[in-house]
């Protein structure tokens, strides 16, 4: 990287907001994808959106690829940078702007981490129900460009519906504002979903206007036992058609179990085929008549064990198996891949069915646990980065995985992206005119191409 | 080191919110995640061990909270410690640190020795002179930072006054061999005697053996692998030849080193050693019940921080709360992020003072909202850290040792 653009970069702001120290690049070359790492030419901390635009100038003029990142939580190499680039980090720009009663949204910064936003408007009696795995430390920022799901998802919907106003920083270091805290809004195309999940290739959001909606005043847990997969897929399709929509509708495999158990000791019997855990919030009335409804359906489906929390500590106990599923995946082998194939939910058993062979069939180990609610599993595969043989059959058994998850109409990523990880797939999914008008809104949103370049298509 | 350990690390971030390091500073280097990277592409021969580098790994408190949260079971504070010990091992100690490490700290008598000046410097009066003086802003940082954390010292050190055997009162009902730590030996006695008294009202003979050395944790923090070996050797032959059912310490860093001796399979007896050796909240709490009916009110408002050492190190969490809400009359208050290191990290206050300043800030902002009148805690690192900063800040919030305030509820 030349050292006058350097110079300029730390004009902009200042010397030690500017990183390029090969120690500070090696650690700003990754994220949380495995197999995949680079080492950007420069790292940039900027303190607000003036920055930002003065920063996006800069790049657009002398040609310099721009990538965004915010903690580096991602699971498709969407934040990592070639070596000629400039990571935008969007740590520093981490301030709350407003929390408006009246009107119920949230204006933040991209570097505002997820929970802490939870956590300042709980506080009020509000809720944003986003809340990816990784919410502890996920930036806002990062959230809107992945269009970030979560365990609410079936209830509550994900990240998209939540977004009302962007403020976009362009490549040209112009502003786009778009939507805002109008409820009603059809003026001209709709920007925002573009925006949100656009990876870093459309823009940087220096501020988000989210939605938020009254806090649930109660909330039950339950958990239920199945020695046949097939009867716990349809227990979740009739709990669905008997128009009860839990917040939450999670669902653990016999692989999954098993690393659970090994590790946790939470309880779980070794020889049932899947647990789902069940939560319903709402009003105290209404969610104790849903619960009746679950375990009665629960039954009918031959669950062999059935426990409602009697208290918010019981629920957390009774959670604690889906909470540490991946913590227990991942300690079985050095390298752990997390996918999220997604299918409409009816398709849960037979997709269900497909992992189960593929593994087989490429000998290699996967454990599949995920959101049953809303057809978005998370199949995960033990493996060993060293062990290339493996890592090829690993590959290759996600490969009949999407393709089996396109061919049921879902689709080869519920909430992780593209990045450069899926990017051979997307084609298969999109078609040749998904792409076509795909690449045409990044040309005009992006002429140069320098935003986040090689990502998604 | 072995390679599987950090490619165990699947970069997921949930270290970063833990580390106090990254809280302050929201840099990739000062978090865990990235102390591992780094030392990954070190072995991997992708990056030198530049000065630069070490200085980034040298932020690390090794307070171990990322392990913690650590969903894979990479311990990335142990992972940098140990990667020092065998640099240190390949390039020596520095002049000062084989001072230190190797020809005080195993000799309890030279370490009293060396502290006896000190305690002729508050004696005199001259502390008090100097300090008003701003003496002390001539002298190097490090040496002025000491000097601002050093309390008032007692008569003499715990090991030569101490009773190698106190009797259980009424009849016995177990054995307990006693682990002084030198802090709390040097500075914290009336801690350590409140320990003590508890353990024998309980009905336990408490053996402390005068030949007993620090428990290394010091050696292991500066690198110094094989005089962590002396230090547990020793240890380990006074304390097995004891008949005790126990081995106490009021020290959460020395409790989380003596448990760690068993780690090194070479140490023969470490197994039977470290499997005995418990904090005395473990202890306490297994007479909760005959406790609560001895102890008499304390109306006090009290909050409780956990030690790095005995939250992370030991998972030590219910314990010493157990006990604080047991006692009549007592107000507990939570403390935010109770378990977010304060600074004191060892000698971390000494070396990284800046840091080490920002952190303890950030706790000492938790303790006002807390509300509390009574702060507690159960390490001498932490009572030193947290005193520094109360006094500058918050005289009127009075700092306890664990034992301290519950020998108090006994004799009110």
């Amino acid at each position: 990287m030349q050292e006058s653009f350097v110079r300029e970069l730390r004009n902009i702001a200042g010397e030690r907001n500017v990183l390029t120290d090969p120690e500070s690049l090696a650690v700003y070359g990754y994220d949380s994808t495995p197999e995949l790492e680079g080492a950007p030419g420069a790292v940039i901390l900027p303190s607000g959106a003036e920055e930002v635009a003065r920063i996006m100038r800069l790049c657009s003029g002398s040609g310099i690829n721009v990538t965004v990142r915010g903690s580096g939580t991602n699971l498709s190499g969407g934040t990592i940078s070639s070596a000629d680039g400039v990571v935008i980090q969007t740590s520093r720009m981490n301030r709350i702007i407003e929390i408006d009663e009246e009107n119920l949204t949230a204006t933040v910064e991209p570097g505002v981490i997820t929970s802490t936003l939870h956590r300042e408007v709980e506080a009020l009696g509000l809720f944003y129900p986003p809340d990816p795995g990784s919410m502890n430390i996920s930036t806002m920022g990062g959230n809107i460009a992945e269009n970030s799901g979560g365990l609410r998802g079936l209830k509550y919907g994900v990240t998209s519906d939540y977004v009302m106003g962007l403020e976009t920083v362009l490549a040209d270091g112009g502003l786009l504002k778009t939507g805002g805290k109008a409820v009603k809004d059809v003026a001209g195309y709709r920007i925002n979903p573009l925006l949100v999940s656009s990876e870093g290739t459309l823009g940087f959001f220096t501020g988000i206007t989210v939605k938020l909606i009254p806090k649930p005043k109660a909330k039950i847990t339950m958990l239920a036992h199945f020695p046949l997969l097939q009867d716990a897929a349809y227990a979740v399709s009739s709990i669905i058609a008997a128009k009860v929509i839990p917040a939450t509708l999670e669902f653990l495999d016999k692989v999954t179990i098993r690393c659970v158990e090994d590790f946790a000791h939470v309880g779980l019997p070794l020889d049932v085929d899947a647990v789902l855990l069940v939560e319903v919030d709402g009003h105290p009335a209404a969610i104790a008549e849903e619960a009746i409804s679950v375990e009665e359906i629960c039954r009918k489906h031959n669950c062999t064990f059935f426990q409602r929390a009697k208290d918010a500590d019981e629920g957390l106990k009774l959670a604690a198996a889906r909470r540490t599923a991946l913590s227990a995946l991942a300690r079985v082998k050095p390298t752990t891949i997390l996918e999220d194939a997604t299918v409409p939910r009816s398709c849960i058993a037979a997709m269900l069915k497909i992992i189960r062979e593929s593994a087989d069939r490429h000998n290699v180990t996967i454990g599949t646990f995920g959101h049953a609610g809303d057809g978005n599993l998370h199949p995960t595969c033990l493996t060993d980065e060293r062990d290339k043989d493996e890592i090829a059959r690993a590959h290759a058994a996600f490969e009949e995985i999407f393709d089996a998850a396109i061919a049921m109409g879902g689709t080869i990523t519920g909430e992780h992206g593209i990045g450069v990880a899926k990017k051979k797939y997307l084609p298969k999914l999109s078609g040749e005119n998904g792409i076509r008008i795909m690449r045409g809104i990044k040309k005009v949103f992006d002429p140069a191409g320098i935003l986040n370049p090689g990502k998604i298509f | 080191m072995d390679y599987v350990r950090l490619i165990n690390c699947m970069r997921c971030g949930m270290c970063l919110p833990s580390c106090p390091t990254y809280k302050e500073t929201c840099l990739e280097t000062a978090s865990p995640r990235g102390r591992v990277a780094l030392v990954r592409k070190i072995q991997e021969g992708q990056l030198l061990e530049s000065e630069r580098l070490l200085h980034y790994l040298s932020l690390c408190l090794d307070c171990q909270a990322c392990a913690s949260a650590c969903p894979c079971g990479v311990n990335p504070g142990e992972l940098v410690a140990d990667f020092t010990c065998e640099r240190k091992e390949r390039d020596g100690l520095g002049f000062m640190e084989e001072v230190i490490l190797r020809h005080l700290l195993p000799h309890p008598d030279r370490l009293e020795a060396s502290v006896a000046p000190l305690r002729l410097y508050q004696k005199i009066g001259l502390q008090r002179v100097v300090r008003k003086l701003g003496i002390m802003k001539v002298f190097p940082e490090p040496i002025e930072r000491m000097e601002s954390l050093l309390p008032a010292l007692p008569r003499r050190p715990l090991r030569q006054e101490i009773m190698e055997v106190t009797a259980a009162e009424g009849s016995e009902k177990g054995r307990i061999g006693f682990f002084l730590g030198c802090v709390m030996s040097l500075v914290f006695t009336d801690a350590s005697r409140a320990t003590v008294r508890l353990l024998s009202s309980l009905g336990y003979t408490v053996i402390t053996p005068k030949s007993q050395v620090c428990c290394g944790a010091p050696n292991m923090l500066g690198g110094d692998k094989k005089g962590l070996e002396e230090a547990a050797r020793t240890n380990i032959d006074v304390f097995n030849q004891l008949d005790v059912d126990f081995i106490v310490t009021d020290c959460g860093g020395c409790g989380a080193e003596l448990k760690k001796y068993k780690k090194n399979a070479e140490l023969e007896g470490s197994e039977k050693f470290s499997s005995k050796v418990r904090d005395i909240s473990e202890i306490l709490s297994l007479h909760s019940e005959e406790l609560s009916k001895k102890f008499r009110p304390l109306p006090m408002k009290v909050t409780y921080h956990d030690p790095c050492h005995i939250a992370h190190c030991q998972g030590i969490r219910a314990e010493p709360r157990k006990l604080l809400r047991i006692v009549p009359g007592l107000e507990f208050s939570e403390l935010e992020a109770a378990d977010s290191c304060c600074g004191s990290g060892g000698n971390y206050n000494i070396t990284r003072p800046e840091m080490a300043e920002m952190i303890l800030d950030r706790k000492l902002e938790t303790i006002r909202k807390s509300g509390a009148d009574v702060v507690v805690t159960g390490n001498p690192g932490c009572l030193l850290q947290l005193k520094e900063g109360l006094s500058r800040q918050m005289p009127e919030v009075r700092l306890m040792h664990l034992t301290e305030l519950l020998v108090q509820s006994l004799d009110a």
